[in-house]
């Protein structure tokens, strides 16, 4: 287990106090002023020395991501914008981030938008997060009475600013693109890349966006050294991450660990076990919603990591655990999530505005034992024809859960898919006919 | 994307009070100057609040000209958010999430609480016309599931008693205590707590 003195997030659970007293207390805004008269250079260097990899679902490193930005501020502002429209079902550690843990993620701001050249920053919060959003007011506001934001920033001769938008529920506005389009007043609805947001972005200007937590650990990379960071962990996967353990276990929580922390350590240890025990459990969801679930004799050794999950043919995501117990419908739980991603698609690809609904109505009768054998490799076909044919990847997202579903469920779902074909039976099924018409109770 | 209702019955006028639009400036002032459109959803927040929590059409047409919009602009942002409400909904709006990691810990039971106590189809006032209840998808508070949100605030750590006593208060016009039911601290696991426990602040 980690040590208490490696953990990043010491206020986790409000124990201390979320204060900017009590944030100094923990070491918050010591020398920042100290990281901030580095080069450009060095900071993003120690950075990407850390192998820091993004928290919010992709992992893509986030050294790099910041060097993206153009070195020299050209005619055009650059921008930084913070991801904190947490809406990936399982996940909700950014939540803790934003009540508990505010200067943390201010003073990552402050730095990351020095490393990028950014003047503004833009915090973007979910909708339905209204009092963290007014709890992370408050902390900015703590923040500029003690000259830690705003012109001089810190007496680090930078001007900084930082302001909270709020989201309105919508899922695919955590996507980075479809974020700015958001921001600028717009729906929500992707950008075709290239060109990428660190070039054209928020108002066509250079734009870096990143998770709430990839930015919140930054201040404590830079004060304990890259060296301390990637000793924690494994190599290529480095550092802590919060992982967030809910569904059918005795104390679902979140818990700070060190990455490539073992699955079941994490459940037995943390989450006080399966419901009606380890031999109970069914399958765990990784990382949040989009990722393929495992089933149990994976979660026996499987440890919780970028690369190690990906040789599993699924993913860490946003590190959200979702355990379900024998208790469970698989299939129906997997359901929910289809008719999850129906809802949320933006509308604006049609094999995944389309496919989300066939993959729900048909994981819905498979579950009610309404399908037929025939059906189970159709909706196979269904997820790969939505699956890379999207503009973001939202298509990927909705399409995997379903396809890890029948991967390793396919003798669950043939068990209960023993129907006729429906135009054998030539029977007057209306969803054959006007899916519309079925639907206005669900839409 | 979720189809909305626009409602029958719609004020012929709208417009900010005093105060209201004071804070719509300081909304605008947020973005570089000609960029004001990007206060689109600050200022529908804005409206919600005015207006017992829906949006009019009239609303539409004052903030697109507030902000120099296209009205057709305004109306796609309203209808894209799941936030916005276009037609009345009660005085205290219980959003019930059902997603996965709730519904696996029972969000039905809460679901056919509001069923019982408010009304039998969401989106419906109650009989008393203070409540009405929806599902949602996920709130992002998964570790307190099952969990509802009503108006602003979570209520998390529920089953089917306590919704029923929140549920009761609500209609006595009565606004229940936010948080934890079980008064669990934050997101710390109920018992068996293994870390984070001789910390202090130095």
């Amino acid at each position: 287990m980690l040590k208490d003195k490696d953990r990043i997030f010491k206020n986790l659970y409000n124990d201390l106090g979320w204060e900017i007293e009590n944030s100094i207390k923990r070491g918050d805004w010591e020398n920042t002023d100290k990281i901030l008269s580095k080069e450009k250079e060095n900071i993003i260097q120690e950075i990407k020395d850390s192998e820091l990899r993004g928290r919010g679902g992709a992992g893509f490193p986030t050294g790099l991501k910041l060097s993206f930005a153009p070195k020299v501020i050209g005619s055009r502002p650059h921008y930084l914008v913070i991801n904190a429209d947490e809406s990936e079902p399982g996940t909700c550690k950014d939540r803790d981030i934003l009540r508990f843990e505010p200067q943390k993620l201010i003073e990552g701001c402050l730095i990351a938008g020095y490393a990028v050249g950014a003047h503004t920053c833009y915090i973007y919060i979910r909708g339905e997060y209204y009092r963290e959003g007014e709890r992370l007011q408050k902390a900015i506001d703590q923040a500029y009475k003690k000259n830690f934001l705003g012109k001089n920033a810190c007496g680090s001769k930078w001007n900084f600013d930082i302001y909270i938008h709020f989201g309105a529920g919508a899922y695919i506005c955590g996507e980075e693109t479809a974020l700015l389009e958001s921001l600028e007043g717009n729906k929500g609805q992707p950008r075709l890349k290239p060109p990428f947001p660190a070039l054209v972005g928020l108002y066509g200007c250079p734009t870096i966006v990143n998770n709430v937590e990839t930015i919140a650990v930054l201040p404590t990379i830079m004060r304990r050294g890259a060296k301390w960071f990637a000793s924690l962990g494994r190599p290529k996967n480095t550092g802590t991450k919060i992982f967030c353990i809910s569904g059918n276990v005795n104390y679902p929580c979140n818990v700070e660990e060190e990455m490539g922390v073992k699955l079941k350590d994490l459940i037995e240890e943390h989450a006080g076990g399966v419901i009606g025990g380890w031999n109970n459990l069914q399958a765990v969801i990784p990382g949040g919603s989009s990722m393929p679930l495992l089933p149990k004799n994976v979660c026996e050794t499987i440890t919780m990591d970028f690369d190690s999950l990906i040789k599993e043919k699924s993913g860490l995501g946003t590190a959200g655990i979702v355990v379900i117990n024998k208790d469970q419908d698989i299939i129906k739980s997997i359901a929910r999530i289809a008719k999850f991603y129906k809802h949320e698609s933006c509308g604006q690809c049609t094999p995944c505005r389309e496919g989300c609904g066939w993959m729900w109505r048909i994981l819905e009768r498979m579950s009610e034992g309404e399908s037929n054998y025939n059906e189970i490799d159709l909706l196979y076909n269904v997820t790969k024809q939505i699956e890379g044919h999207t503009i973001c990847a939202f298509g990927e997202g909705s399409s995997w859960p379903v396809q890890g579903l029948l991967r390793h469920f396919r003798k669950e779902i043939e068990k209960r898919s023993h129907e006729e074909p429906l135009i054998k039976k030539k029977a007057d099924i209306p969803y054959l006919v006007d899916q519309h018409l079925l639907e206005k109770e669900n839409a | 994307m979720s189809i909305k209702k626009i409602s029958k019955v719609q004020p012929e006028f709208f417009e900010f009070t005093s105060e209201n639009l004071n804070k719509a400036e300081r909304e605008i002032k947020k973005y570089p100057s000609g960029k004001q459109a990007s206060a689109v959803m600050a200022l529908l927040y804005l409206v919600q609040d005015q207006n017992d929590n829906w949006i009019p059409l009239s609303a539409i047409k004052y903030v697109s000209k507030l902000l120099n919009m296209p009205y057709i602009k305004v109306y796609e942002v309203v209808t894209f958010y799941s936030m916005f409400n276009l037609s009345p909904v009660g005085k205290y709006f219980i959003q019930v999430c059902t997603t996965t990691p709730c519904m696996i810990r029972g969000a039905k039971k809460i679901v056919d609480a509001c069923k019982k106590h408010i009304s039998n189809k969401p989106n419906e006032l109650s009989e008393n016309k203070l409540c009405s209840w929806t599902e949602v998808e996920c709130l992002g508070a998964c570790v307190n599931a099952p969990m509802l949100q009503i108006n602003k605030d979570y209520f998390e750590d529920i089953n089917e008693k306590s919704a029923e006593n929140i549920l009761q208060k609500l209609l006595k016009d009565e606004f229940p205590k936010p948080g934890s039911s079980i008064n669990r601290s934050s997101n710390a696991p109920e018992s068996g707590r293994k870390t984070l426990i001789n910390i202090k602040n130095a």
